[in-house]
């Protein structure tokens, strides 16, 4: 990377304004971030973009670290830290001192009903999402049924995740789902 | 709602009929959100409902809807807002540093670790195929979390609630129409629907 200043600081103006637009989740800043590292800066091919999001979903944390990965690919360690730090820090801090102004009202009758009328809209988010995911994920019969089992075991059942996780992964590299 | 109906949620993923009321301290608070990111393969949602609700139940699923919803609709990622706010309440300043840096530095760590091995090997089809397989089971588990905190919901029989949760999954997930129109239109409408059942 020639401009090492260069690309850090177009990273972090990127993240930290993209950190304030992503409301509803990591997916829903996904378009927005494609736009920009594969359509404005030319950091990745689309394949590519698509690649490190599959993994940063796959792997375990929040999937918003798909920033990380961004960051490590453009510019190494200092771009991966850079583009977490900007995702994260100045938005989250924003919310935070909102989230604690709006505790002070915990008694109104206004907060409560912007507390109350949120989750229907958000839990309509999260179908949304599970949705879209899901249909991403599913690619034939066997990956729909890998979805349909862990759905069936994560909702009955008391049984870590991570069995269903495991075997799933392990069907993959043994080639059976492709 | 009732103590029945904070039980009864409660009673959906495990069998205890016992209302949440532990508040943790720094270290169990450091614990449940490194484990929650540890094994927040697919999505870490799942794992934080799954963990802060069911298991170590330091709050209602009801709780969590309110505050997750609240965190959904504050700038930055959910999650990390959701640590931040819900450490600082419980822990003060302490407890919102180390409930959030145990949940990012680890992964961060680790998303450096698998950047430079993607980098190496990610073209090997054994990788490949790993993810797919790996994919396919957290879409599996994201559903059902997204059922789970769905319902509720259902549990309070409230049709226009319902109806807002239609509308929402249709016009994201199905039409996917851009999410600022989606929230700009249901929102005001879902929290004027609220104004009539809070005082």
């Amino acid at each position: 990377m020639k401009d090492t200043a260069g690309v850090l600081t177009t990273l972090a103006l990127h993240f930290t304004l993209l950190s304030f637009l992503a409301i509803g989740g990591a997916v829903t800043g996904l378009p927005e971030m494609h736009r920009q590292a594969v359509d404005v800066s030319h950091w990745m091919t689309s394949q590519q973009f698509a690649e490190l999001v599959a993994i940063a979903q796959a792997a375990p944390g929040p999937n918003i670290l798909v920033v990380t990965l961004i960051g490590f690919h453009v510019a190494g360690i200092a771009g991966a830290l850079v583009a977490t730090f900007c995702m994260c820090g100045p938005a989250c801090g924003v919310a935070f001192f909102i989230a604690q102004a709006f505790d002070r009202f915990r008694e109104k009758r206004w907060r409560k009903a912007i507390q109350t009328g949120l989750v229907p809209v958000s839990v309509g988010l999260i179908a949304a999402t599970a949705f879209i995911i899901t249909r991403s994920a599913d690619r034939g019969p066997a990956t729909v049924a890998i979805t349909a089992g862990t759905f069936a075991l994560t909702y009955w059942t008391r049984l870590s995740p991570l069995y269903a996780l495991g075997i799933a992964a392990a069907l993959g590299v043994a080639g059976w789902l492709s | 709602m009732s103590d029945d109906d904070v039980s009864r949620s409660a009673a959906a993923a495990t069998p205890l009929l016992v209302p949440p009321t532990a508040t943790p301290d720094i270290g169990a608070l450091f614990l449940g959100f490194l484990k929650v990111t540890v094994s927040g393969f697919g999505s870490v949602l799942p794992w934080a409902r799954r963990e802060f609700v069911s298991v170590r139940r330091w709050m209602s699923q009801d709780e969590f809807n309110e505050l997750f919803s609240l965190c959904q609709f504050l700038p930055g990622p959910n999650i990390v807002t959701f640590a931040l706010i819900y450490g600082y309440r419980v822990r003060g300043v302490a407890g919102a540093a180390v409930a959030t840096a145990a949940l990012l530095v680890p992964p961060v760590l680790l998303m450096m670790c698998v950047g430079a091995l993607f980098d190496r090997y990610g073209e090997l089809s054994a990788v490949r195929d790993g993810l797919t397989g790996l994919a396919a089971a957290a879409a599996g588990l994201l559903v059902s979390s997204a059922v789970q905190m769905a319902e509720p919901l259902f549990r309070g029989r409230r049709l226009p609630a319902i109806m807002l949760w239609g509308a929402t999954f249709v016009a994201a997930g199905i039409l996917q129409w851009p999410l600022l129109w989606v929230i700009a239109a249901l929102v005001p409408v879902s929290i004027a629907v609220a104004w009539k059942s809070v005082s």
